[in-house]
């Protein structure tokens, strides 16, 4: 370990709190404020991983959130684990430990170095071009690819912490804290805005708390001392919430913004537990002030991706910030001022810059003729056509470059150096921007795409709006802030502001070598290695759109999304192409901007939140005597009760002969119950059930069948008519909602002149099913003054009663076939009514059911589930239902459907019933139906929808539909299974009482 | 996500509406007498243009009310919000 590398004591660094983390295993000491990436510099690591394709290795490039290169996994191995973090962006911490990620078995040696080398054989468009054939090897190839690419490790066991959302809404946001987004909050929140200020860094000031340009003053302060004092005074506003380590991933329309507040990410192991770990802000702003910066551009040239090449703000933010030299031996390459600024700050602290290398023929600068007295040579006009250094730079070589730029000429010129930064301009940060729909323009003078047509409430202040200068941004952003929130008077009306004018411009976007292209490595996406070379191969290959490109090469398709190469990219494509890069646009900047964590996508949603499930009241009865559930929809439902260790299949046999045989008691709360009032409420049912209502007597209850206007049939259930104009419809489990919300619709938007009123009641009652020839004999113990004969208290009929002193609503119904009840209570009394059944029941051996027997003892009868023999191509007709079609009736929901030609073919899939040659084999639900067995291809007739085993039939049923079905009563068909065919019997649906007897017994 | 301004409720989450497709579509008054193709129309022809679109939404996590919406179906931009029954505005 050094500690020469640390030049000063910064302010932001606490040498008083030393660290130690490991790094690929090795220990190292950092100072608590640096991020992973100082640390390592400071311990003179710059190698620290290999890039994707060509396994080359990688050192830190950049200093913040646009970092290509730098890209690790967390605490491997641990349930805390997390890939592809970039160390730029990680706080270090006691304890903390990380690895290089795409590299095996070490990043110093790594196997997949070779590809480098075979670099010429992994040309744009590889893997389209090599794993097309034979198309049978696809497996085997994809084996390999999964294996040898893909950056980091998934962590294998459940995240031990805790993920939090909340809304925000504010006035105003400002995302960014640099000096506008600073200023920008400071006068919102003044002028009393609810104000919200966020910013990705642990620190406020952006780039400008460590500007170091004495040419600039702000009031005679160079910016870093007035933004400090600037930042001082937000502490005391009101109405500004700041949240810092908070980074905005997505800009959606409305001004809906997503950013993830990183809360502990930062701590030691010991502080990070039972804490919140990140939080998704889901911020609604009336107004979004963008500050969100500039990132500086590399510049593009022969082998620009060694370690120790870095973007030269990366270099002066080390330096001033961080208080970390990154070389020893600075060498900088630029086409602007800004190199000088960083070469002024390693030269103010005794660091040695070896030279300046400016493709520019010259600049007049305050700042270049500094770095001139302080005798550091400047190469004009010259570019670095090669470097060398496999796992470190060590020396750059240079020559002149030709007037126009597109080559070079003379003698070439070594300069050995440790550390180059390379700076190529700024590109203002418009990913938010455009995410929110708004579209940017070329500016041809700046290179650069600014903001154009906001599509909401927003603007973008700083050097995201294309403000670089000091004195333009805070011009523009007084007079932007102005009109925006409709203020008058700031504090930024009388500020004085003096800057260094830079004045010579000088744009390549690929820089020339001595060597053919096709001989080099200009990398201008470092994370995928997609180098200038293979954009224009794409080009060559015939790619134009810019979407293409992007595909082909993958450039700009990495975690980092191309932050940095994308401009030189499409720069590269405009000139190769010979079109104006406005003309060309951008690739689209997707959400999120940077990644987030699933946890912070999913919050408090893990576990029994995950999703939401309703229960009856009777359900602790059915969990205390040991049910098995299913969901239905939303609700758990019993499924069956099994005693002394059966298995379902017995528990359902013993279940099922129980209430044919005696009595059996169902939970049938969870059916969807609509209560329908109103003068029309008669005619509404007509309208949107197929049968007829009209004539439904008070008191008497009555089967629909509900269907789409496309004449499918789309619900069912039993609806009984309580009042003259008031009712009552149940649904089934899983369409109550949505048969609610079809019939708000019809009411609202078809048919407003119908005096009805709908209310969903399903939550307010709970539903008990007694059935079987002793329901009556149980019903009577418990009512004891009402009537149950049959002439009082028909089937299909309905009585209100009491239990006790409860009221209760009582339908002579059944699902089953069997004599039976559905027993309506207030929902909290759900649990005593069915102890009371099933205490008063005791002598027949009332027996509990769930949702399985109720499903065999509907199908031994024939009985429909929508849902189950229904798909929504199935009409009434179909369903061999004609019965309930009213033809009488002039209209109702999808009645113009049923005589459709198509709807009318005598060949569509109808319901029937299938009996088993063998009694004893239970076919497949789903299962195939064929007529022929040799025929190849076979056609496939239709499928089974329901099948059981039927204790009281005693022999297999199955419910199918089949094509043309309703024609072939008797018909031998077969299911072919993999093993076996099975010789079926087209029957009846109906399987059990045909005549119904048993409904009165 | 949306910011939707039910005319019953005043602005609220895209999160509590559902699209429910092409506004003024009426249902035929008398489907009986219309040919095969004449009910296609009605029942599955919609024009999902890119552009300025008529659209019924429902609040449907809210009051359940179902209204009219003008959307710029290209930029998002709500242009109107009206009631079932009143008049498209002017374009």
């Amino acid at each position: 370990m050094t500690k020469t590398l640390r030049v000063k004591s910064s302010e932001y660094i606490d040498e008083t709190n030393r660290i130690s983390f490991k790094f690929n295993g090795k220990t190292y000491h950092g100072f608590k404020g640096d991020t992973l990436a100082s640390a390592l510099l400071a311990n003179d690591v710059h190698l620290v991983g290999r890039s994707f394709k060509y396994h080359r290795p990688r050192g830190i490039m950049t200093s913040g959130s646009e970092e290509p290169n730098a890209i690790v996994q967390v605490n491997p191995g641990t349930n805390r684990t997390e890939p592809n973090v970039r160390a730029t962006e990680v706080e270090i911490y006691e304890g903390l430990e990380a690895s290089s990620q795409n590299c095996w078995p070490s990043v110093e040696f790594d196997i997949g170095g070779i590809n480098n080398f075979l670099s010429p054989f992994f040309p744009a468009g590889f893997y389209y071009k090599t794993f097309m054939w034979p198309a049978s090897f696809w497996e085997k190839y994809e084996f390999f690819i999964r294996h040898s690419a893909g950056l980091g490790k998934s962590p294998t066991s459940s995240d031990p912490d805790i993920y939090d959302h909340r809304n925000i809404h504010c006035d105003v946001l400002v995302v960014g804290a640099g000096i506008s987004g600073i200023l920008a909050a400071k006068i919102a929140a003044k002028k009393n805005f609810k104000t919200l200020l966020v910013d990705e860094k642990n620190e406020l000031g952006g780039s400008t708390i460590f500007e170091n340009n004495e040419f600039n003053k702000i009031d005679n302060k160079t910016p870093s001392e007035w933004l400090k004092k600037e930042i001082e005074e937000l502490k005391n506003i009101k109405n500004l919430e700041i949240k810092t380590r908070t980074s905005v991933a997505a800009y959606h329309q409305y001004n809906y913004l997503l950013a993830r507040e990183n809360l502990t990410d930062h701590l030691e192991a010991k502080d990070k537990t039972n804490k919140i770990r990140q939080r998704l802000l889901k911020i609604r702003a009336k107004k979004v002030i963008l500050a969100t910066g500039a990132l500086e551009r590399p510049l593009i040239f022969n082998n620009n991706d060694r370690p120790g090449i870095m973007l030269s703000s990366a270099v002066k933010k080390y330096s001033e910030f961080y208080g970390v030299a990154c070389g020893s031996k600075n060498v900088f390459f630029t086409n602007n001022d800004s190199a000088y600024e960083s070469a002024l700050s390693l030269y103010n602290k005794g660091i040695n810059v070896e030279a300046i290398i400016d493709i520019r023929e010259q600049s007049e600068s305050k700042i270049v003729k500094k770095v001139k007295e302080a005798g550091i040579k400047i190469y004009w006009s010259h570019s670095i056509v090669d470097t060398a250094g496999y796992k470190r730079l060590n020396s750059v070589s240079i020559m002149q470059l030709s007037n126009d730029g597109s080559s070079v000429t003379g003698s070439k010129i070594s300069i050995s150096c440790d550390c180059l930064g390379i700076a190529g301009g700024w590109t203002p940060a418009v990913h938010l921007y455009t995410q929110s729909g708004s579209k940017l323009k070329f500016d041809e003078e700046k290179k650069v795409f600014v903001p154009n047509q906001n599509t909401s409430e927003q603007i973008s202040v700083g050097s995201c709006g294309g403000d670089f200068k000091i004195d333009e941004i805070i011009k523009n952003l007084n007079h932007k802030l102005k009109d925006t929130l409709n203020i008058k008077g700031t504090d930024l009306d009388n500020i004085k502001v003096e800057i260094d004018q830079e004045n010579s411009k000088r744009n390549i976007w690929l820089l020339p070598s001595d060597k053919p292209l096709g001989k080099t490595k200009p990398f201008v996406d470092y994370q995928n290695d997609a180098t200038a070379k293979d954009i224009k191969l794409a080009l060559r290959e015939g790619f134009r759109s810019i979407e293409h490109v992007k595909r082909y090469t993958t450039t700009g398709m990495g975690t980092d999304q191309g932050k940095l190469g994308n401009m030189h990219a499409l720069g590269i494509i405009a000139d190769t192409a010979g079109v104006k890069m406005g003309e060309l646009g951008t690739t689209t900047f997707r959400p999120p901007y940077t990644p987030l964590t699933f946890g912070t996508i999913v919050g408090r949603n893990v576990g029994k939140f995950f999703d939401i499930f309703r229960r009856t009241s009777m359900n602790d009865w059915h969990v205390e005597n040991k049910a098995e559930f299913e969901n239905v929809g939303q609700w758990k439902r019993a499924w069956y009760y099994p005693i002394n260790g059966e298995t379902m299949h017995q528990a359902v046999q013993r279940e099922s002969k129980a209430a044919r045989e005696s009595a059996g008691i169902l939970d049938a709360s969870t059916l969807g119950k609509i209560d329908i009032q109103g003068s029309d409420a008669s005619e509404f049912l007509n309208r949107v059930y197929t049968n007829a209502w009209s004539k439904l007597a008070i008191g008497k209850c009555r089967y629909g069948l509900m269907l789409n206007e496309d004449g499918m049939v789309y619900d069912d259930g039993v609806t009984t008519r309580l009042g003259e104009n008031h009712y009552i419809m149940t649904t089934t489990t899983g369409g109550a909602a949505n048969v609610l919300g079809k019939l708000e619709d019809y009411l609202q938007t078809e048919w407003p002149e119908l005096d009805v009123y709908l209310t969903s009641v399903t939550d307010h009652y709970a539903t008990v099913s007694l059935c079987g020839p002793n329901s009556k004999k149980i019903l009577k113990k418990i009512i004891l003054d009402l009537d149950l004969s049959d002439e009082n208290f028909p089937h299909m009929s309905f009585k209100e009663s009491k239990i006790g002193n409860i009221q209760c609503r009582i339908m002579r119904i059944s699902f089953t076939g069997e004599h039976s009840y559905e027993i309506n209570v207030q929902a909290s009394y759900g649990k005593d009514l069915w102890e009371k059944c099933m205490e008063a029941g005791q002598e027949f051996n009332i027996t509990p059911y769930g949702t399985e027997t109720m499903h065999l003892l509907r199908a031994e009868k024939g009985f429909i589930i929508v849902g189950q023999d229904t798909d929504g191509t199935m009409t009434p007709i179909d369903l061999q239902m004609d019965w309930i079609v009213s033809k009488k009736k002039y209209d109702f929901i999808g009645k113009r459907s049923l005589y459709r030609s198509d709807t009318m073919r005598e060949d569509r899939k109808q319901l029937v019933g299938l009996l088993t040659d063998d009694p004893n084999i239970v076919l497949e639900e789903g299962a195939q139906i064929v007529s022929e067995l040799n025929q190849s291809p076979v056609e496939m007739l239709g499928h089974v929808t329901s099948s059981y085993f039927s204790p009281n039939l005693k022999k297999s049923i199955a419910l199918a539909v089949v094509r043309g079905g309703k024609d072939m009563m008797g018909k031998k068909l077969f299911v072919p299974m993999e093993n076996k065919n099975i010789n079926v019997t087209v029957a009846s649906p109906v399987f059990y009482d045909e005549k119904n007897e048993r409904l009165n017994a | 996500m949306f910011l939707i301004n039910c005319p019953y409720c005043g602005e609220r989450d895209q999160q509590e509406f559902k699209a429910g497709g092409e506004a003024h579509i009426e249902r035929p008054k008398q489907p009986t007498e219309l040919s095969d193709d004449e009910w296609a129309e009605y029942l599955f022809m919609r024009k999902n243009i890119k552009g300025v679109q008529f659209e019924r939404w429902n609040h449907a996590h809210g009051c359940r009310k179902w209204f009219n919406m003008v959307r710029d179906t290209s930029n998002d931009e709500i242009k109107a919000i009206y009631k079932m029954g009143e008049k498209p505005p002017a374009q």
